[in-house]
């Protein structure tokens, strides 16, 4: 018990100490801009920045603040907290699916920068089936229209991955351009097409039994339940199967995995079209909680993805703390916009400090003295290696 | 002649080749190329010298972005404490040299930033860029939205050569090219030579290539692979500054959240399809450039003829379409040179290893 709580801990250490670095100097920004907000330097407004967040995302309460003076005061509303957290549950839910969507790429030795893209077709697809079929019942609408995001960020995955099989266009570039191509098309084809009149802005027609029913409190809907059961899935799939071993191996010399027989091409291919799922289903899962495809659909879930999978190591179970850190921020980013006045745009540089961090782990390792284990998974390394080069 | 336009398909290909002869050489086509190729081949040349030394860099997105924000916002700063400040050559107030000097000076700071990330701790570079991109993104969103810039120092202005010289035959379309923008896009022309010539004709070039083909080599024979290296990356973060500067201070007078728009990453890719080199990377900024270029020319100025019917029907039922067509060619274009050249086109050797010194750890 002892040897495996250090061994746990010897994990999380550096992940931690990442995120507490990222929220210092986050709190120095939020310092400065009162500078700018309130004309003085305000050094209480990150406490009440970090609170709000926190209150926001889980319901706890930890001061009071009454014009200006705050008071050290502990509460929590259960009405409050069950709304936060189901928030924030509802949040991480995309992030682990987008988060996993950069993992298993990590595991296969290919960083698929291309999540952005794979939601927005993975949400158009969900958005096309949900309309097709809005008016039948919900069990075959929902079904349906997840299937379809799915197949859809399926095929956005597996382009990147068969160019790269094929002609071994590195798949960070690729999926980049891919991105743009699929954000220029789609709000083309809604804008032209697609648009219903009624709404003051771009968006297509209703789902209408698509949308993904509501299980508990507000919006706890059952792609919350679908994610934590893929956690599982996907930690199978990789450690336990044939299949997951061929991958890993791919990731961790391509190589060696030619040479054992596998066939490093179609691993590939296949990674990506998994990776692109993955990211498929968040996109459908943002579109058929919205209800609607709006023309503008920007989302941050796919670079997100990113910085869950590297703060989760690449492991399943690690990509789900990750995405519940990340969903908690998100969930409780208005409180905090309202409450202390900083610009939301905060939570993206604190998860970018947090990668920063991460990649630096060398220096945070020193800064601690701490012999823990390598953060960056060690496939990434193929990654970069493969640069502009003929794979395999 | 008239009836072979007439034909289907063809017809409609030819009317469109004698569109482009026509708009190539009577119209500001070639100089609208160049001038958006510009943050591009930038970019582009930022890549080649941080990748000739064996750095990968897809942090060039990041650095351009940042220079753009603390160019403009240092020329806007200046402008406001003295705002009736006389203009110099290419309309270059005192606030607009800060900018661009300004923008120059974060995108070294960045570049510093991936420098030190990738040589010293060897982190992967990789993770770096991406890193540097999403920070970038995210605190110059969160700094715009704190800090509301209202006013703006206006932009560089255009060269004006003497209208004889524009109307010379040759002369006047290649000075029509290459003189009738702005002081940063006039610059390219000049920073792609030298750089071309330095790569490989000057002792640094030499040692840039060596460091990036084989470092333990040039090790031996006593170049220092690590300050080659940071030179170069840094270095670099000079030409993504020019391309911020291009875009807050002489193609727009104000900073938008995330306006590189990719730019950054169409710039890695002239950077394989130039095959590392100053004047292929810059040929590929061109190539991926002219698309977005032609669609502006056939929006202002329709071709004549059953094609113009055609395109201008087309605009008109599909607007957003139509526009975002033109839009999305250059990195529809990118993906198709990607998959056709990169098996043929080799990277410098060591290109995204970090270089440990042999007996160290």
């Amino acid at each position: 018990m002892r040897a495996g709580l250090r061994h746990a801990w010897s994990l999380a250490v550096i992940p931690v100490v990442s995120i507490l670095l990222a929220l210092l100097l986050g709190s120095v920004l939020i310092i400065l801009s009162s500078l700018a907000t309130q004309g003085s330097l305000n050094l209480m407004l990150p406490v009440v920045a970090y609170e709000s967040l926190l209150q926001g995302a889980t319901g706890l309460s930890f001061i009071d603040v009454k014009n200006g003076a705050i008071t050290v005061n502990a509460s929590i509303d259960p009405d409050q907290a069950g709304r936060a957290i189901t928030s924030t549950l509802a949040a991480a839910s995309p992030l682990v699916l987008t988060g996993l969507a950069v993992a298993i790429g990590f595991k296969g030795g290919l960083f698929n920068i291309g999540g952005v893209g794979q939601v927005l077709v993975g949400g158009f697809s969900a958005a096309m089936a949900g309309i097709a079929v809005a008016t039948q019942p919900a069990p075959v609408a929902v079904t349906v229209a997840l299937l379809a995001g799915v197949l859809g960020g399926a095929f956005y995955g597996f382009i990147p991955g068969a160019l790269k099989a094929l002609t071994g266009a590195h798949e960070v570039v690729t999926t980049i351009m891919l991105n743009s191509v699929a954000a220029f098309v789609i709000i083309g084809l809604v804008n032209d097409i697609f648009k219903i009149t009624g709404p003051t802005f771009a968006r297509t027609a209703d789902v209408g039994n698509a949308a993904l029913p509501i299980l508990f409190g507000r919006n706890g809907n059952l792609g919350i339940v679908i994610t934590v059961v893929l956690v599982v899935v996907t930690w199978v799939l990789i450690y336990r199967t044939p299949l997951g071993f061929e991958i890993r191996t791919v990731g961790a010399n391509p190589d060696a995995a030619r040479y054992a027989g596998m066939n490093p091409r179609r691993l590939i291919v296949l990674t990506m079209t998994l990776c692109g799922m993955f990211a498929g289903l968040a996109g459908a899962y943002e579109i058929l909680s919205l209800g609607y495809y709006p023309a503008v659909f920007g989302s941050s879930l796919g670079f997100a993805g990113i910085t869950v999978a590297l703060l989760g190591r690449a492991n399943p179970f690690g990509v789900l703390l990750a995405a519940l850190l990340l969903g908690a921020m998100r969930a409780g980013a208005p409180a905090m916009q309202i409450n202390a006045k900083i610009p939301i745009e905060i939570i993206d540089v604190i998860q970018g400090l947090i990668l920063l961090f991460l990649a630096a782990e060398q220096v945070v390792r020193k800064l601690i003295r701490s012999r823990s284990e390598r953060v960056t998974p060690s496939e990434i390394e193929t990654v970069s290696r493969s640069y502009g080069e003929t794979v395999v | 002649m008239d009836a072979i336009l007439q034909i289907p398909v063809l017809g409609f290909v030819l009317q469109f080749l004698a569109y482009l002869v026509d708009a190539i050489f009577t119209t500001n086509l070639p100089a609208q190329t160049l001038q958006l190729a510009t943050p591009i081949a930038l970019g582009a040349l930022c890549g080649v010298l941080n990748e000739r030394s064996g750095v990968v860099n897809i942090g060039i997105e990041g650095m351009m972005l940042t220079a753009a924000f603390v160019g403009f916002m240092a020329a806007m700063v200046v402008h406001e404490a003295m705002p009736g400040a006389e203009a110099g050559p290419f309309g270059f107030t005192p606030a607009l040299v800060v900018g661009v000097l300004a923008a120059i000076a974060a995108g070294m700071l960045v570049s510093l930033l991936h420098a030190w990330l990738s040589i010293s701790i060897r982190a992967d570079q990789i993770i770096s860029g991406t890193v540097i991109n999403i920070i970038a993104l995210g605190l110059t969103g969160y700094l715009n939205r704190l800090l509301k810039p209202g006013g703006s120092a206006g932009t560089l202005d255009q060269l004006r050569p003497p209208t004889e010289l524009l109307d010379l035959p040759i002369v006047g379309w290649i000075f029509k090219m290459f003189f009738t923008s702005g002081p940063i896009t006039t610059s390219v022309i000049f920073f792609v030579i030298v750089l071309q010539i330095m790569l490989f004709r000057s002792r640094w070039g030499l040692r840039t290539r060596a460091v990036g083909e084989h470092p333990r080599a040039a090790d031996t024979v006593g170049i220092d692979v690590i300050w080659v290296r940071y030179r170069n990356v840094v270095l670099g973060g000079v030409f993504a500054g020019l391309a911020g500067a291009w875009l807050t201070l002489e193609f727009n007078a104000s900073f938008q959240n995330g306006m590189t728009a990719n730019r950054g990453f169409i710039a890695l890719a002239a950077v394989i399809f130039g095959r590392w080199t100053p004047i292929g990377a810059f040929g590929g900024a061109l190539f991926f450039m002219v698309w977005e270029a032609l669609g502006i020319a056939i929006r202002s100025n329709p071709p004549p003829g059953d094609l113009g019917v055609f395109l201008s029907g087309l605009q008109s039922s599909y607007p957003s379409m139509y526009n975002n067509f033109f839009g999305s060619l250059p990195f529809v274009l990118t993906l198709i040179v990607l998959a056709g050249v990169v098996g043929r086109s080799i990277p410098p050797a060591a290109t995204g290893r970090p270089y440990v010194k042999e007996g160290a750890s």
